[in-house]
């Protein structure tokens, strides 16, 4: 066991499974001799070469594209878009081509391929370095999407993610690189290394993909959340001093119905919550599941906490982050419906 | 006050349009042999002239002329020949069947029939074409399965696709053709980065990337000529100028470069323009070319100069918007009568010969398409489950699909 960032369990799990797997390549803008501007591939060109991880044109489109063709040749790109925001160049071959070169191929073509890209906000990022597009990911079939909340998690998501056969699209929140947040601002940080989920594994190991983990058991109301919002929710549920279940997704799709229906049957109630823009966003699939498969166990209408229906801001940014207060109201509200 | 005149848009319009007379008179056509052939590991900075020439090999009486020439044998040429009859046959006969209402949809190739069959006997196995959907030529000239290809475009029983993809959106690996997608021009990056990949393993393979005029437009193109041109990718990026995009013609996409090989110059690539109804010269320059990547000499650009004859698909009516016999004017002829008149010229064949082929390459065109039809055409007769629309999404079937495909009672 080692004491890791999730900047450091991210490197780590792409150093495992360099060394593992010779087809596995990594690039990306500023990925290689610099090691990327988030440090999650520092290191690693010095120690596999140039051929195995390198820098980039500044291109999307052509980093998924190229890797698309890698993937097709037969190895196992892990590319990097620099932030989730620019990943709308390479959306045409993400959709159009990662997502469906197996279905349309009848099998002759496939994609093992890892998209890793830093999302969300809360570092006043603006409105191109918080989006949270995930829903974007979530709509298309033959994409599996996943969001990490912690170190420990995010090396055994993405070793699994790149032993996975289809196109894995990784979502980090930057937010939580160098420690959980809770959503209160005006607190100082703590760093991961106080946190036990920063005991992260030397080696190989893996979180199966598909598979949500119950982070707080409670049995008053389910909490469905993700990323940084799995720390928001548990503050937010002391804070009102409510016995909610917190369940942290870690998989967008495929998704664990299976925890959340147990969960949500148990509880009687349900609140969602996720940092993207509330409309079509995934809270909404995740609220008609769970009026489908848990109707007549519902003792409350399902709610949602989530970014406001606007571009990120920058200077509003606490007013637009659903933090605490927020997440801690509908928390009350639900309770009380 | 201002001293300036009102701003104007210029939009290009083609030289004439339906009713008029066609003219190609703007189209400059170098005679035969004219153009050098630089050695392969010539510096692109060299060559630049290429990018705006067009290479020929066979001239007006059908000789092979110049330092292209030379390069096949009597019995390539017969069997190419072959390639693009049997080529424009099942393409007469899948329109057909289109007009039957055997199938929804087709994409002929005439005209360009040289280009996909030449360009396919200058690569190796194992090597990779990322063709778009008009590049059967390279399935026929690899000895594909004419009856795998229609029961394709039947969406029968025997698809290899299982009734996923439209027709002629073909997918054969084992003959080195990519999986073919609808939007245009995402394969011409994927080639590169399939190329990359040979070059990562050390392997000797490389890869063809294709595109059509319109299509270079988008901006997978220049994704593809950037990426290709800083890793040197062992890649062969082809460009069919067809002079169409369905009713757009090339001077839309082309803008104020002098041609399409021109855009490869700003790239560093070396770029050549050929006469894509020449299936000599076609073959001349692919084989350049494949030489260029095979020695890690990095990637080519060419420009294959052609007409697309044909309606864009069987939705189109090309009459809409360009002369009815504007492609009787095209310069550079038929692919498939310049080679007939060369070997014709060679003694190797004649008319004769030639209709005895053309009727037994129908025959096989159609007892192909009797095989084909056996197994269902797209509304009648055999096709596939309904449970393939449901497998292959992933390589495992998670449980929302599994719960959809209960759902779905299949």
């Amino acid at each position: 066991m080692a004491k890791m960032t999730m900047v450091e369990a991210i490197r780590d799990a792409i150093d495992v499974m360099m060394g593992r797997d010779d087809s596995v390549v990594v690039f990306g803008e500023d990925v290689g001799y610099f090691g990327g501007v988030f440090r999650t591939t520092q290191g690693l060109q010095q120690k596999y070469g140039k051929t195995r991880c390198f820098d980039t044109p500044i291109s999307e489109a052509g980093i998924v594209g190229t890797a698309i063709g890698m993937a097709a040749y037969g190895l196992k790109p892990c590319v990097e878009i620099q932030f989730a925001d620019y990943m709308y160049p390479a959306y045409d071959q993400i959709v159009s081509e990662a997502a469906r070169l197996r279905y349309r191929s009848n099998g002759q073509f496939t994609c093992p391929m890892v998209v890793r890209m830093p999302t969300g906000g809360g570092i006043f990022g603006g409105q191109t370095h918080s989006q949270s597009p995930e829903a974007l990911f979530t709509h298309v079939s033959g994409l599996k999407t996943v969001v990490p909340s912690n170190p420990y998690d995010a090396k055994g998501l993405l070793i699994a993610a790149l032993e996975d056969p289809d196109p894995v699209i990784f979502l980090e929140p930057k937010r939580l690189y160098n420690g959980p947040f809770d959503g209160h601002h005006d607190r100082p940080v703590t760093p991961w290394s106080k946190h036990d989920l920063s005991e992260v594994p030397n080696g190989y190991f893996t979180v199966p993909l598909g598979k949500a983990t119950v982070v707080r058991e409670g049995a008053a109301v389910t909490v469905l959340t993700y990323g940084t919002m799995v720390y928001v929710a548990q503050a937010a549920a002391a804070e009102m001093s409510i016995d909610a279940e917190i369940i942290d997704l870690r998989t967008l799709l495929p998704l664990d119905m299976e925890t959340i229906v147990a969960s949500v049957r148990k509880t009687g109630r349900c609140v969602v919550v996720h940092e993207a823009t509330l409309t079509s966003g995934f809270g909404a699939e995740l609220a008609a599941l769970v009026q489908e498969a848990c109707f007549f166990h519902l003792e409350a209408p399902i709610a949602r906490v989530t970014g406001w229906d606007t571009p990120y801001p920058h200077a509003q940014e606490w007013d637009y982050f659903p933090g605490p207060s927020r997440v801690g109201r509908a928390l009350v509200d639900v309770m009380e419906g | 006050m201002t001293s300036y005149e009102p701003l104007s848009l210029h939009v290009p319009e083609p030289a004439v349009r339906p009713g008029g007379t066609p003219d190609f008179s703007n189209v400059k056509i170098p005679k035969a042999g004219a153009v050098p052939r630089p050695e392969v590991d010539a510096d692109p900075e060299s060559i630049r002239d290429l990018a705006y020439s067009i290479i020929r090999v066979l001239n007006r009486n059908g000789e092979a002329v110049g330092p292209w020439a030379g390069l096949l044998s009597d019995e390539e040429l017969l069997a190419g020949m072959r390639h693009m009859m049997t080529l424009r046959a099942f393409d007469a006969r899948m329109l057909m069947a289109q007009r039957q209402g055997k199938t929804s949809f087709y994409m002929q190739h005439l005209g360009e029939e040289a280009i996909s069959c030449a360009f396919r006997m200058a690569l190796s196995p194992g090597d990779m074409n990322f063709p778009t959907y008009r590049q059967a030529g390279l399935l026929i000239a690899g000895g594909y399965s004419m009856v795998d290809m229609m029961c394709q475009v039947y969406s029968n029983a025997r698809d290899p696709l299982k009734g996923r993809q439209l027709p002629i959106m073909y997918s054969a690996k084992d003959h080195g053709f990519f999986t073919i997608s609808g939007n245009l021009a995402t394969q011409f990056v994927q080639a590169v980065g399939w190329a990359m990949a040979s070059a990562i393993k050390n392997d000797t393979k490389i890869a063809a990337a294709w595109i059509g005029d319109g299509s270079t437009a988008e901006s997978d193109f220049h994704a593809a000529l950037v990426f290709a041109s800083t890793y040197k990718a062992p890649v062969i990026l082809n460009i069919v100028n067809n002079q169409w995009a369905i009713s757009t013609f090339q001077g839309i996409a082309r803008g104020g470069s002098g041609t399409f090989a021109a855009r490869g110059l700003g790239f560093g690539l070396p770029s050549l323009r050929v006469d894509g109804n020449d299936y000599l010269a076609v073959y001349a320059v692919a084989k350049w070319a494949a030489e260029r990547a095979r020695r890690n000499l990095g990637p080519t650009l060419i420009e294959y100069v052609t007409y697309r004859v044909g309606a864009h698909s069987t939705s189109d009516d090309p009459s809409a918007y360009r002369p009815k016999t504007e492609s009787d004017a095209w310069p550079l002829g038929d692919p498939v009568i310049r080679l007939k008149n060369h070997l014709i010229g060679r003694g190797v064949w004649s008319e004769e010969r030639h209709k005895q082929a053309e009727a037994e390459i129908l025959e096989s065109v159609i007892a192909a398409q009797k095989e084909a039809e056996s197994y269902g055409t797209l509304h009648a007769g055999g096709k596939p489950s309904a449970r393939e629309m449901f497998e292959g999404v992933y390589a495992e079937m998670p449980p929302h699909l599994r719960k959809q495909r209960q759902q779905a009672g299949v």
